[in-house]
């Protein structure tokens, strides 16, 4: 695999940041875009836009076309039984949100239990919350080891007979963690408790098969996945779907509106309220291309060796200490640099060109659980070499320097 | 080099031995300051006699070399002055974060105008403007014994 062929597809990487190249080791907040992407919502709005679904006329049917295209590109490449079960929102907290909300409208009630775990982003905790607020139920964590896992028998301990949904991430924005989730849903079904993933983490780095997997929900961000943002996914069973209630009310979610009734439409449309994000969603099929032309499972591999390398290298850093340490490792390290914060490391990296990420990433339950404010983290995407690792590690030594230690 | 100006000498020095990091004997006032975008966090002690005279000021937090180093530059700076003095001084240091002006006020020595300038240098890392701020917006919030916490993302 060429890497620098890959890379140069990305315009951003001709760019220069305090007069350097751009090291990013930031895509798990956000992927950078293929030049095919990006072309690909120009070309819509230059040739092909229009509003989808509500004229006839024929750019109405192109752009409608174009946008139920990549539906059907999502539902092959994630492996879900039918397009109606692929829902686009505009990230995977929406996504969350709108599980969260219908769901727990109708079958959280007073006293109920919603499952989630310590290593959550405050995205697929918050909609809980409100669900706690305005129902009276109860939130529980399944503890998190000193790993960064979460174990399938934490789990396991926590599932009770009150317990009506089970929701967790994929892979672990903080401590990369890739949880057992196969065998937490396993053991859900025999529970009857659906389980909602969180994905936002593991879509843009691991295989996705809904259909093997069997979980209830998928969330995902498209932003994270080399697509535009404001494209989310919400992949959920059909059964659900139909059973559920729309979030949103608005155009285009109807069947037909009287004065006294209103019938909605079947899904997806059923929650899909308003004028949507076409053009972004259209530029998406193109990430889905971009992933597949070079072959999910090569991208696992090659980011799985930058990560290895770059865990080689910051342990080389005495003062450097890793946060968590799974057996099951998505391309993500969090470390803590003893004498400067995160914040700091963050500011003088940047000096070197090198993004990074610096905070407590949206999950303050786990950084509370660590006993740390913060941390700085390093996130791989396909575009990564050892060669960034190199220069990361450059850079920490300036940090020492500038902090005398 | 723009890192040298942003971590100078009193800066790292203040950051690793903060000065007055503790609660202060017999304080009656106090605040919290919050930093939401990246958690840095301070609360601010003070004892003010009845003529509003700051006669002791401490603080206790957790946060990056700047927010650290610039609260206890504050303490140094406010202890021992009247509040509204005080206050005039906070002024002319948030205009000189926000613009890059002088501190001309002759209520302070020079050797303290050389310790606030000290932070000049955040001005060229816009993301760090509120690390530097923090502090002084939430010693005000002390004296003036506003109740809520300090956000930064609900001042300037
Ligand atoms: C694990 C996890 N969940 C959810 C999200 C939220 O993603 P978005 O802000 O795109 O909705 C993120 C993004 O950082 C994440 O890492």
């Amino acid at each position: 695999m060429d890497i620098k062929l890959i890379k140069s597809q990305f315009p951003i990487f001709q760019e220069k940041i305090n007069g350097k190249p751009l090291i990013y080791l930031d895509s798990a907040n956000s992927s950078q875009k293929p030049k095919r992407v990006i072309d690909r919502i120009s070309k819509f709005y230059q040739k092909e836009f229009s509003n989808i679904g509500r004229s006839v006329h024929s750019l109405a049917v192109t752009a409608t076309n174009r946008f139920e295209e990549t539906r059907d590109i999502v539902k092959k490449y994630i492996n879900a039984k039918s397009r109606e079960e692929i829902i686009f929102t505009k990230n995977a907290t929406e996504s969350i949100n709108l599980i969260a909300t219908t769901y727990g409208e109708k079958f959280i009630q007073k006293g109920d239990e919603i499952l989630i775990t310590e290593l959550e982003h405050h995205s697929n905790y918050v909609p809980w919350h409100f669900i706690r607020q305005r129902k009276g139920a109860v939130i529980k964590f399944a503890e998190c080891n000193d790993k960064g896992e979460v174990d399938v028998d934490e789990i396991r301990k926590l599932i009770s007979s009150k317990t009506r949904i089970i929701a967790l991430t994929h892979l672990s924005n903080v401590t990369g963690a890739i949880l057992p989730i196969k065998k937490i849903i396993d053991l859900a079904k025999t529970k009857k408790i659906p389980v909602l993933i969180d994905g936002s983490q593991a879509a843009p780095h691991l295989p996705l098969n809904m259909q093997e997997l069997g979980c209830d929900f998928y969330a995902i961000s498209c932003h994270k996945m080399y697509g535009p943002t404001g494209v989310g996914i919400l992949y959920a069973k059909k059964k659900w779907l139909d059973e559920l209630s729309p979030y949103h009310g608005g155009g285009g979610m109807i069947e037909e509106v009287k004065k006294d009734g209103i019938t909605f439409a079947e899904s997806p449309a059923k929650y899909e309220a308003g004028t949507l994000q076409t053009a972004e969603v259209v530029g998406f099929s193109e990430s889905i291309k971009f992933i597949e032309n070079i072959g999910i499972k090569n991208i696992m591999q090659h980011e799985k060796e930058i990560m290895e390398y770059g865990l080689e290298q910051l342990r080389k850093h005495n003062s450097v200490k890793i946060i968590g340490d799974p057996k099951s490792r998505g391309s993500i390290i969090s470390f803590t640099i003893k004498g400067i914060h995160p914040h700091d490391i963050a500011t003088i990296l940047d000096e070197d060109g090198v993004a990074i990420r610096a905070g407590h990433h949206c999950c303050q339950i786990l950084h509370e659980k660590f006993g740390i404010a913060a941390t700085a983290r390093v996130s791989l995407g396909i575009y990564n070499s050892k060669e960034d690792i190199d220069v990361l590690s450059k850079a920490i030594n300036n940090c020492k320097k500038v902090f005398k230690i | 080099m723009d890192l040298k100006e942003l971590y100078q000498e009193i800066i790292l020095d203040h950051g690793k031995n903060p000065r007055n990091k503790k609660k202060c004997d017999g304080f009656n006032k106090e605040a919290e300051g919050y930093n939401p975008l990246c958690g840095d966090k301070v609360h601010v002690f003070l004892k003010l006699d009845d003529n509003k005279k700051v006669i002791d000021v401490s603080f206790e937090g957790e946060g990056c070399a700047i927010s650290m180093a610039s609260a206890s530059i504050m303490t140094e700076i406010v202890k021992g002055k009247d509040f509204d003095i005080a206050k005039k001084i906070i002024s002319e240091f948030l205009t000189m974060i926000r613009e890059g002006s002088k501190i001309t006020i002759n209520n302070v020595s020079k050797n303290e105008n050389v310790t606030m300038m000290s932070l000049s240098g955040v001005k060229k890392f816009p993301m760090r403007v509120k690390c530097a701020t923090l502090a002084w917006h939430t010693f005000i919030s002390a004296a003036e014994e506003k109740k809520e916490t300090v956000n930064t993302e609900k001042i300037d």
